[in-house]
């Protein structure tokens, strides 16, 4: 073999790039085990806070007081957006299926099917993810800017446990207002229903609720009211540990609002799938 | 208020007067960095200590450690004769109480007015307090601020003056033994910083506390100062009474006292 063998001058280069391809497939493997490593940190940080949640709500020296005034600022001041919401689902529902219905000649069981759709699903989920979007990103944004101004070290200098005060009242206020806030959009959304009934037909207000309420059982109320507690649950923790866990700058405040909506609209969903598995089983 | 309104400073404390707060070779850092490399220092009771240096040179971590917002990587920190590192959450709770602590940013809550602000401290560390005990207190704070009429006024409604003025009011409510300040007078103007020295000293009189002070603000050093210690890259690069500092001929001692 010469040295002006083609082989001989492509070996070196075949060599240059067998090493090239192993340092970016090294660099490529450190930077998804560093991503997946984050991840994992930031699940188990998570837990950690839920955990520390739990224990601190059956301590002892409940913040009533700010309990009541979370409850206010959730429930009460989520009202215009739910009515407004709660009326319009009904409306667009009614006025969408009233066709389909018709094709089959069953108009008369377009309140049941109204009620139905409303009460397992609709209400509850939509009312979750508007509730993510304003609560959660309300509590991301608030304990992101008190992290950030430390006040929420301010808190603990001054002997107060900040996860009593500021998580358990928050996640306990948003798992109780929300069922509160679904039941309420129920309502105005069967409102809302008898009212589009009526864009093209003539059925009295007693007659439309009759008529939903006849096709409702138990078993349609019980579940969907049950899974708004963890939906409540779910936007309240991931709300407060968003903002809680907030970084120093200011920036970080946008962020924490942001992926507290982003993380808890995924998991309203998420919990509405494994609800669903679970009362199709009853 | 001006510059020659304020009250004068007590002499420095001497060596046998008894330390509140001990800290014995400190370290802290993060990730890589290392903020504070074996940090020594003593605060003696009734003193004011301020610790000077450049941004970045470790103070605010420094205090952060005293008050455990921070835990430190090595060394031990006494305060008032407990070791701040093995105390549990009930006996940490219990030691904060008789420390306060004045915020750079003020940390007025937001959410509350001014009073429910000065409130909030105390209903939680005097839970014995009656209701018009804490009127009385609240009260009192302010008007050694100077800011009686700011009472229900929101944290929002104030300016950076007033809210560090309503932040002090806040720490001497509760009566603290210890205080610490993290930059008092940064990013205020030269009238109202002496305004806070001046209280700073005034606090320091009256309800008999022991300050450290942290600040990069060599005029609120000079009004308030017993004694200074002078941070550099993470260490204790210079300790002495403020006339030592004054005289000193260090380039950098000198770049801070021109």
């Amino acid at each position: 073999m010469t040295p002006s063998n083609p082989v001989i001058k492509v070996i070196p280069k075949l060599r240059e790039g067998a090493s090239k391809h192993a340092i970016r497939l090294t660099e490529k493997t450190i930077e998804k085990t560093l991503k997946a490593s984050s991840f994992l940190t930031e699940l188990a940080n998570f837990f950690l806070f839920f955990s520390r949640t739990i224990t601190e709500t059956f301590s002892r020296d409940f913040e009533f007081k700010e309990f009541l005034r979370q409850c206010f600022q959730i429930g009460n001041k989520s009202l215009p957006l739910i009515s407004v919401t709660g009326i319009i689902m009904g409306l667009v529902l009614t006025i969408q299926s009233r066709p389909a219905l018709a094709h089959f000649g069953a108009v008369s069981m377009l309140p049941g099917m109204v009620a139905i759709s409303l009460i397992r699903e609709m209400g509850p989920v939509i009312t979750a993810l508007i509730c993510a979007g304003k609560i959660g990103s309300g509590m991301g944004a608030e304990l992101g800017s008190m992290r950030v101004t430390e006040q929420i070290d301010a808190m603990e200098v001054s002997s107060t446990n900040p996860v009593k005060f500021l998580i358990v009242t928050r996640v306990l206020a948003a798992t109780l207002m929300i069922p509160l806030l679904v039941l309420y959009a129920d309502g105005l959304g069967l409102l809302g229903g008898w009212a589009g009934t009526n864009i093209k037909g003539d059925v009295t207000f007693v007659l439309f609720f009759s008529q939903a309420f006849s096709q409702i059982q138990f078993i349609d109320f019980l579940p969907a009211i049950i899974k708004t507690f963890f939906f409540g649950a779910v936007i309240g923790l991931v709300g407060c540990y968003k903002g809680y866990t907030a970084g120093r700058g200011t920036e970080s405040v946008g962020i924490a609002a942001n992926s507290a909506v982003v993380l808890a609209s995924l998991l309203v969903i998420i919990v509405d799938l494994i609800a669903v598995q679970i009362t199709d089983l009853l | 208020m001006n510059v020659a309104q304020i009250p004068t400073i007590l002499p420095a404390k001497t060596h046998n007067d008894k330390q509140v707060i001990e800290i014995n070779n400190l370290r802290k850092g993060f990730y890589q960095q290392e903020v504070l490399k074996n940090v020594s220092l003593q605060l003696f009771n009734g003193e004011n200590l301020v610790v000077l240096g450049k941004s970045g040179s470790g103070k605010s971590v420094l205090i952060k450690c005293i008050i455990r917002l921070l835990e430190p990587d090595e060394g031990t920190i006494n305060v008032l004769g407990e070791d701040v590192s093995a105390l549990k959450r009930d006996g940490l709770g219990e030691l904060r109480k008789k420390i306060g602590f004045l915020f750079q940013s003020g940390a007025l809550y937001d959410s509350m007015t001014v009073r429910q602000n000065l409130e909030f401290p105390l209903k939680r560390i005097k839970k014995d307090l009656t209701q018009k005990e804490i009127d009385g207190k609240v009260k009192e704070a302010l008007e050694h601020v100077g800011l009686s009429d700011a009472l229900n006024k929101m944290p929002s409604q104030l300016s950076g003056g007033m809210r560090k003025r309503i932040s002090l009011a806040r720490t001497i409510v509760v009566d603290p033994m210890i205080i610490l300040y993290d930059e008092p007078t940064t990013g205020l103007d030269p009238v109202t910083s002496d305004e806070i020295s001046s209280l700073i000293n005034e606090v320091q009189k009256t309800y008999k506390t022991s300050s450290l002070i942290i600040t990069h603000d060599i005029e609120c050093a000079r009004a308030t100062a017993n004694r200074v210690i002078m941070l550099h890259e993470g260490e204790v690069y210079q300790e002495g009474t403020l006339e030592e500092f004054e005289q000193s001929k260090d380039v950098l001692i000198k770049s801070f006292f021109k």
